[in-house]
């Protein structure tokens, strides 16, 4: 009972990250339907940048205690990198997605070895802050209060974001342009505003999610590239640009590696890929995704 | 071959509709250049155009599936992992040495492979066949990675020296990749491209590029799409499959970073920086990556950096690619088109 507990909750903690991550893919997909690989990178970024910023703050005599606001700020302040990369990016939204594809692994490329100017080669981590909260008893299982935090800021997110898109009128201007972006020009729509607000907040998503996992873990070099293979496997078993997916793609994948990890470690990565791989044969769209043309 | 409508009197075609075969002399000609290289260039430089032969032989068969049939796989990196843990197990573990053992072992192990992946991927386009491509090339590394006892893991598996010809060539290692090996594999790039190229000329090669330009039209005036796009799939995996042989042979070793999806998006770039549009163009993207990671990497340690800029750079600015761009340059003295 205690291990299926823990594998819920550690199974959750990851999903509430992934999640995150796979909803900016989402929301970029969706709107500007551009498959963002360099979404790892943004997550690293969010981690690397959280580390900086926690051990800043605490140098200024900021309580250890604050360090979760720190951190979300952080996530959203980084985030606004994505201004200048949607830039970059405007300039082939109309080619083939091949294109799309290839210059978003560039730009995975260039974030892999800023990041190793910028932070070094060696995993960093964010020491003394981790269990600042303490932990807490659930179900007859020790979690450090942190991670319950993790999971309540994603589903506010996730919350936020739904009401965002479902009932605000930029919302609907947001789902108006992924539905047909030359229709909502038409209507006298900034199509490119929208776009850059949206690819930003994408990005942010991803920012925030790895400054949010960083005290749990260590802030890597590899944690790009793994990261965009987990969160291509959230949106591929959720559907492509819906955001009902990917809670659920997340919910999958991270309770599938946690108990994969409990029950058998070798097949960690290798159960999540065959999910995708059932997924895609059974449904190709996905659960949630709309059937592809 | 024995497609009718294709058969009938050649000579009927009016000259400049016949395919002109550029591609061919191109890549042919670089592979005279690269016979004679052995005399005057280095070991270091030949020892790099190993590994470009290997990417060479494997881009043909890519670009049978991106630039002819329009399939982008992010996968593909995954039979040019199956042929070196073909050649790393039958070398290491079996104790069979034969090269052309190996290469038909690599060949085969892949095109099954490939057979029973395609079967389930060619079914889709565009980014769903890409995102499935991509996630059983992440199972295979998974599997490479975690399976210590079978695989040897993240240490990979070692490639031992093959005979040629079933003959024993003494020597270095240097001495070996650079003297038999290299024109073994040579000249395996050379008939391999004449074979592609062969492939892309006939009945089949034009109905692959029908499907790429419509497959609804193609498949109504009875082209079968399922059919020619898993065989498609095949032939590349198989390309795939022998340049990851002349990959592990020349490095030794066979590791599971082969499989990495990153890997196959390095494959997908040197297509597009040769220009998948043209025959030859993908292989001398392998050549130019090659040889310019090699430089990059030897005057910074941000490589990585550097090639994805010219990535970014590529794609905004020339998306042909060097061989679409320099066409374009001919073109334009010659009075455009």
């Amino acid at each position: 009972m205690t291990e299926l507990v823990d594998v819920f909750l550690g199974g959750t903690f990851h999903a509430a990250v992934l999640f995150l991550v796979a909803a900016g893919l989402q929301l970029v997909f969706g709107v500007q339907k551009i498959v963002n690989l360099a979404c790892g990178s943004f997550y690293a970024l969010g981690a690397y940048f959280g580390i900086t910023a926690v051990g800043i703050a605490i140098k200024l005599g900021m309580p250890p205690l604050l360090f979760f606001p720190v951190l979300i700020v952080a996530g959203l302040a980084i985030g606004l990198v994505g201004l200048p990369i949607e830039r970059v990016l405007r300039t082939i939204y109309r080619r083939d997605e091949s294109y799309q594809l290839l210059i978003t692994f560039g730009f995975l490329l260039m974030f892999q070895d800023a990041f190793r100017y910028l932070w070094g080669a060696t995993p960093r981590t964010m020491d003394n802050v981790y269990l600042a909260y303490g932990t807490a008893q659930v179900l007859g299982v020790r979690v450090p209060t942190y991670n319950l935090l993790v999971i309540a800021a994603s589903i506010a997110i996730a919350a936020g974001l739904g009401l965002f898109l479902e009932r605000t009128k930029t919302g609907r201007i947001v789902r108006a342009t992924a539905e047909n972006r030359d229709m909502a020009e038409g209507l006298g729509i900034n199509a490119s505003k929208i776009f850059a607000i949206v690819f930003t907040v994408g990005c942010m998503l991803g920012t925030v999610g790895g400054a949010l996992v960083v005290p749990s873990g260590a802030a890597s070099l590899d944690m790009a590239v793994d990261l965009v293979v987990e969160s291509f496997a959230v949106v591929v078993i959720g559907g492509l640009g819906s955001m009902r997916g990917a809670v659920v793609g997340a919910l999958i994948v991270g309770l599938m590696r946690a108990a994969a990890i409990s029950l058998m470690p070798e097949l960690e990565m290798l159960s999540v890929y065959l999910v995708v791989v059932v997924v895609l044969i059974l449904r190709p769209a996905g659960l949630f995704g709309k059937v592809a043309a | 071959m024995s497609h009718p409508s294709i058969d009938i009197a050649p000579q009927a075609i009016p000259r400049r509709l016949a395919p002109r075969p550029n591609g061919l002399w191109l890549l042919l000609g670089l592979i005279v250049f690269m016979a004679l290289m052995p005399l005057v260039a280095s070991p270091y430089a030949l020892l790099l155009m190993l590994p470009f032969i290997g990417y060479g032989i494997a881009l043909l068969g890519f670009n049978l599936l991106f630039g002819i049939t329009g399939l982008l796989s992010f996968g593909h990196a995954l039979f040019l992992a199956v042929g070196a843990y073909a050649a790393a197990a039958l070398t290491s573990k079996f104790g069979i040495l034969s090269f052309e053992l190996l290469l038909m072992a690599a060949a085969g192990a892949s095109g099954l492979v490939a057979l029973a992946i395609g079967a389930l991927c060619v079914r889709y386009t565009k980014i769903f066949f890409g995102m499935l491509t991509l996630a059983f090339g992440m199972l295979f590394h998974s599997f490479l990675f975690k399976f210590y006892g079978i695989t040897g893991g993240d240490q990979g598996m070692r490639v031992l020296r093959p005979l040629l010809l079933g003959m024993e060539w003494r020597g270095g290692k240097t001495a070996f990749l650079t003297g038999p090996f290299y024109y073994y594999a040579l000249l395996l790039f050379a008939l391999l491209g004449l074979a592609m190229w062969r492939v892309t000329q006939s009945p089949f090669g034009l109905h692959l590029r029908a499907i790429r330009e419509n497959a609804g039209k193609a498949a109504y005036v009875g082209v079968e799409v399922f059919r020619m796009r898993l065989t498609a799939f095949v032939i590349s995996a198989v390309y795939g499959g022998i340049g990851g042989t002349i990959l592990a042979v020349t490095t030794g070793l066979a590791d599971p970073e082969l499989a990495y999806w990153t890997h196959s998006g390095n494959l997908v770039f040197m297509a597009v920086l040769g220009g998948s549009g043209t025959f030859a163009g993908p292989a001398i993207g392998a050549l130019v990556f090659v040889v310019l990671q090699d430089f990059v990497m030897s005057i910074t340690q941000y490589w990585r950096f550097v090639m994805g800029g010219v990535l970014v750079f590529l794609v905004v600015f020339m998306p042909h690619g060097l061989s679409g761009t320099i066409e374009a340059l001919v073109n334009r003295r010659h009075g455009g088109r």
